[in-house]
This record gives C-alpha cells, sequence and structure tokens, in this order.
C-alpha cells in the first residue's frame, strides 16, 4: 500500500497536499482480456500525475476507470477520502472530475463558445421552469458561467477563435478546446489523455506551458497520460509506468528514468 | 390580376397550411433522429395515440374499460363527467411523458449501442404495440375531437378578396382551421428553438445530439435528454394528432401520416428542424401546384405520389437534404 506522506512543497513553491484520489486494486477485463491487473496508486491535491508506458499498457483504460467509462471488475477507487461506488461517466463529471480524451470528442457543430459553456452545464442550477420564470436569476446565474468561460478562453488564449464552429478548427486548436471545455467545468480532478498526441514541436511546447499555467493559476491536480518521455519527465511531478496492464515503477521522475524494469520495458534493453 | 393566377396563388396558400401539417409531423422525427439517431417509426401511431388519449380524457372514458369489464363482468364505461379541453391537454402531456420515459426504460436503455437497423426495428415493434395498448385503452371506434377549433372556410378572407380578380374570381377559400394549425405550428417551433437554445437541458439537448461521449464527460445523462427528447416528440406529436384528428377524425388512418412525413424529411435532411419546415412547406405547395396545373393532364390524383417522386430526386441529387449535415467521407 501506498504510504499518505504529508503534504510539502515542490522546488517550484506549489503545495502537494493529501490524497485526492486513490486508487486500490484495480483489475479491469474485457472478455479473458486482462487491461489492467491489481493496480495501485493515488494522485495528490494539486500535482500534476502522469501515466505512461508502451502502446497497449493499459493506460487509456486507467483513465476511463477513473472517470466511469469502464468499471473494474475488482478493487476500489477512493476519491475525496471516500470510497466510490461504480458511478455512470456523467456522475464522475458531476463530481468535479473532467476530461479529455484521445481522439477529442468535442461538439463539432457548435462554436468555440458553444463548447465551452456546455462545461458549465453542471454549474447551471436553475432549471427549465424556473429559467422561464425566474428570469433574474437565470441571467445572473448566466453572466457568471460565462464569466469563467471567458476567463478559461483568455487563459487558454482562444478568443479568436471564439464563434468558430469547432469542425472548422485545426487539430492542435481542438486540443486546446477541449481543454477549455474541462477547465470550464472548474474541476477538482483533471484527466488529460494524451493532451499532445499527433502534434508538432511548437504545439507541444505551448500545451505543456498550458498544462503547467492551469495547475499553477487554479491549483488543478492533473493526471495525464502522455507518450512523450521528455514531455512528461519536464511536466510531472510523480509518474506511474505501466506495462501490460501491470504497474512496474512509481515515483518521481528521476526514481522512474532510473528503475531498471522501466528501462527494459518502456525505453527499451540497452546493449552498449 | 386574372383570375388564373388568383386561383394559383390561393392553391400556393393552401399548399403551405397542408405543408404546415406535414412539417409537424416531420418535426417529431428529427427530434429524435437527431438527439439519438433512432429512425422513429412509431411516430404517427403516437400521433393517433396522444389524439385517442385527448379524447378519452375529454369524454371522462375509463381507461381499458373492455380489459376491466371482461375480468370483473362489471359494465362501467364512464366516469361521468367531462374534463375541460386544457386540463385533458394537460393530462395527455403528461401521459406522452410517462410514455416517453417508459420507452426509454423498458426499451432503448437496453439497446444502447446497437446498429440503427435493429433500433429501427424495435420503433416498428413499438408503432404496433402501442396501436395494440390504444385500442385496448380507448376503444377502436373513429372519434371526433371536439376542442372547439373553428372550422370550415374563413369568410372574411373570402369577402374581403372577392372580386380581386374580376367577376370570375370568388376570393381565395382558406380553411380556418388551416390558419390555426399554421399559428399554432409556429408557436411550437418558435418554443423549441428558444427552449434548445437559452435553457440549461435545451443546450444538454444540442451536445447530445452532437457526441454522446462528450456529453457525457460534461456530466451530461443520456437517458434524461433521451426521456426529454421523446416527451418533446410526444407532445408534437399531440399537436399533430389533434390538428389533423380535428380535420378527419381520429381514427386509424391518423397513423399513416408518418408516412407523409417521410418525403419531407428526405427533401430537408434527417437532423434539420428548420429542414423539416421547409421540406414541408415545399412538399404542401409543390403537390398541391402540381395537381392544380399538371394533374388535369394526367388524370388527376397526383397528390398520392408527387412527395414521393420529388423525394427520390432528391435522393438522386443531394442524398443530404437541403439542410442535412452532408457526408463527406475523409481517407
Amino acid at each position: 500500500m501506498t504510504q499518505v506522506l504529508e503534504s510539502y512543497q515542490t522546488e517550484d513553491g506549489r503545495t502537494i497536499g493529501d490524497v485526492v484520489l486513490d486508487l486500490k486494486n484495480i483489475t479491469l477485463r474485457f472478455g479473458g482480456v486482462e487491461a489492467i491487473k491489481n493496480i495501485s496508486f493515488n494522485i495528490r491535491q494539486g500535482e500534476i500525475r502522469a501515466i505512461i508506458g508502451p502502446n497497449g499498457a493499459g493506460k487509456s483504460s486507467m483513465l476511463n476507470v477513473i472517470s466511469g467509462f469502464y468499471t473494474p471488475q475488482e478493487g476500489e477507487v477512493w476519491f475525496n477520502g471516500k470510497p466510490r461506488a461504480p458511478l455512470r461517466p456523467y456522475q464522475v463529471a458531476r463530481q468535479g472530475i473532467a476530461r479529455t480524451f484521445q481522439n477529442i470528442a468535442l461538439f463539432e457543430g457548435m462554436s468555440v463558445l458553444d463548447n465551452v459553456m456546455t462545461g458549465r452545464l453542471n454549474h447551471m442550477k436553475s432549471g427549465m421552469l424556473s429559467q422561464a420564470i425566474w428570469k433574474g436569476k437565470a441571467e445572473r446565474e448566466e453572466i457568471e458561467n460565462r464569466e469563467r468561460v471567458e476567463h478559461v478562453i483568455d487563459f487558454l488564449e482562444i478568443q479568436s477563435i471564439r464563434k468558430t464552429p469547432v469542425g472548422r478548427l485545426p487539430y492542435g486548436l481542438k486540443k486546446r478546446v477541449e481543454l477549455a471545455r474541462a477547465l470550464a467545468a472548474e474541476p477538482n480532478l483533471l484527466l488529460l489523455d494524451e493532451p499532445m498526441a499527433g502534434m508538432n514541436v511548437e504545439e507541444k511546447e505551448d500545451m505543456s506551458r498550458f498544462i503547467l499555467d492551469v495547475n499553477d493559476e487554479f491549483g488543478t491536480t492533473i493526471a495525464l497520460i502522455e507518450h512523450d518521455m521528455g514531455v512528461v519527465m519536464d511536466l510531472s511531478d510523480r509518474v506511474v509506468v505501466m506495462d501490460y496492464g501491470r504497474k512496474i515503477g512509481d515515483g518521481t521522475p528521476d526514481e522512474v528514468r532510473s528503475n531498471q524494469d522501466v528501462i527494459d520495458a518502456y525505453l527499451g534493453v540497452s546493449n552498449d | 390580376m386574372s383570375a388564373d393566377f388568383l386561383y394559383g396563388v390561393e392553391v400556393v396558400i393552401n399548399g403551405l397550411m397542408s405543408g404546415v401539417m406535414y412539417a409537424l409531423v416531420a418535426l417529431g422525427f428529427v427530434l429524435i433522429f437527431k438527439a439519438s439517431g433512432i429512425f422513429n417509426f412509431a411516430q404517427g401511431v403516437m400521433a393517433l395515440f396522444s389524439a385517442l388519449t385527448l379524447v378519452g380524457i375529454m369524454e371522462g372514458q375509463v381507461p381499458f374499460a373492455h380489459l376491466i369489464n371482461a375480468i370483473f363482468g362489471t359494465h362501467i364505461h364512464n366516469f361521468g363527467w367531462e374534463v375541460p379541453a386544457l386540463l385533458a391537454i394537460f393530462l395527455t402531456v403528461l401521459v406522452m411523458v410517462a410514455f416517453a420515459w417508459a420507452v426509454q426504460k423498458f426499451l432503448f436503455r437496453h439497446l444502447v449501442g446497437q446498429e440503427p437497423i435493429i433500433l429501427f426495428m424495435a420503433t416498428i415493434g413499438l408503432a404496433y404495440f402501442l396501436e395494440g395498448i390504444g385500442d385496448l385503452m380507448w376503444g377502436s371506434e373513429i372519434r371526433t375531437l371536439a376542442l372547439g377549433l373553428p372550422q370550415g372556410g374563413a369568410r372574411f378572407i373570402e369577402d374581403a378578396t372577392a372580386g380581386l380578380g374580376g367577376d370570375d374570381f370568388y376570393g381565395f377559400f382558406i380553411d380556418k382551421l388551416d390558419i390555426v394549425a399554421s399559428i399554432v405550428a409556429i408557436i411550437l417551433v418558435a418554443s423549441l428553438v428558444i427552449f434548445s437554445q437559452y435553457t440549461k437541458h435545451g443546450r444538454a439537448m444540442r451536445a447530445v445530439a452532437d457526441d454522446h461521449q462528450a456529453a457525457l464527460s460534461v456530466g451530461i445523462s443520456l437517458n434524461f435528454v433521451w426521456v426529454l427528447v421523446w416527451s418533446l416528440a410526444g407532445i408534437v406529436a399531440l399537436v399533430a394528432g389533434v390538428m389533423w384528428g380535428a380535420k378527419s377524425g381520429v381514427q386509424f388512418s391518423l397513423s399513416l401520416i408518418a408516412l407523409k412525413a417521410l418525403p419531407v424529411l428526405m427533401l430537408g435532411g434527417f437532423t434539420s428542424i428548420p429542414g423539416a419546415i421547409v421540406g414541408g412547406l415545399i412538399i404542401g405547395v409543390g403537390e398541391k401546384l402540381f395537381e392544380y396545373l399538371i394533374g388535369p393532364m394526367v388524370g388527376g390524383a397526383t397528390e398520392n405520389w408527387f412527395a414521393y417522386v420529388l423525394a427520390l430526386l432528391f435522393l438522386v441529387f443531394r442524398p443530404q437534404g437541403l439542410f442535412g449535415e452532408k457526408i463527406i467521407e475523409r481517407v
């Protein structure tokens, strides 16, 4: 079992707090295939936690377990110190866990602004009737929501495309809009599934900067999956390494880098 | 202006009005198709069922009377009261919402992720089931809908326009019921648009129509939205059922209006609300004008097939319809 440490300060002065999400002995099967084999690890308040591993290691499945898209056959998910009953994805989202997808899931027919606004749906309290009757209250709420949305849009530097239908945007920008939508929800925990997949160097640098800024400015806890080792090592506070559904390493980037199992499985055995 | 031309105008006006009726039916299809990808064959039967329910409630009829009498040997048919129209409409809406919930809970929840053809087959089953339930609940006689909607030609329009085209022209003949139907349809569409653009649940509805996975990730319950959409389709069906039922009585043939909606959908596209309306209007005007201009040369009765031929032409030249999303396959 992972030891629960006291909260501590990172070198750059951020505070890493208690455990937010604790995964205990998770096993996930698809028929006879075990995608995740008895994995435990935790995510602490305010940290950037990376999950890495070769293709097919079960990283995305892990993220899908956290966000409720998959229900593990064994093991428990603890969120905010309590065991979490199996939830549907929309219920997980309502608990304050937002996510992005490997292959981008945006509302292609809507404008960037509308897409980001959907991130606020859970913060809209007034229902259909009260919106019709108490126009004032609904309007105030709408203004509050718009403020947050505009802030996020400014923050991610997508003001210039706010009215553009998402379907027309290039890939890199779509990824950013998806991040904006997730951020608009003011999540406690943000899950990013390969936020830099398919990007060029410049776009990757932008995205890395945004991830760091989000973590720094909003204090958002982030769990991300990424292939690019360099990026992961620079960004994250702690790294989980998976291979064939098993956890083979867990620790700071330096610890992971010097772990022989990780070097063998992920970076390949060197022959010199 | 010559009288012939003015009669042509009258034909166009009447075409627009019947187009509105087609659009009403098509609208129900579009709502469900957009949000869930289900082509709801039962939409026509829903119109029949809702109209039957409305008549039944208004007349204070006991639902399932035959069944109850057969089991318990009683002879009840009526509660002996009459329900005012507005209250009856409200109750019927509740019945349609309950129906929407039941459809989602007992049918489509179990079919999530199935092939479109399976979902389509399920709606065919649903259509026959609902037809049977309608019979069982309210009986199978032809019913008249006594909502007190105005009937017959609008005399004032006729009087006001008489003589415009010389002595041969007796004024525009426009059915009052058609005018009412158009107004109701405009209100219905306007409120649907406002609902989907400016309310929380409307946003959720559009989100689900666009991308299920993304909708889930922002905390939208698909089940809830689907119940909502089926409820809206039920209300649209009720409006269509009332308008058509007031015209020709509430009877089985009401369920066949669904077939009239098919060509409208081909024209307008399956996913576009404006498409359903414009498609309905084009078909309404098209079939009336065609009958008026070409009909006499080919022996009439062109209204039976004109819409389908037009839809076929559209299928060849613009398969996605006027407003549908263009299908571009990226390679």
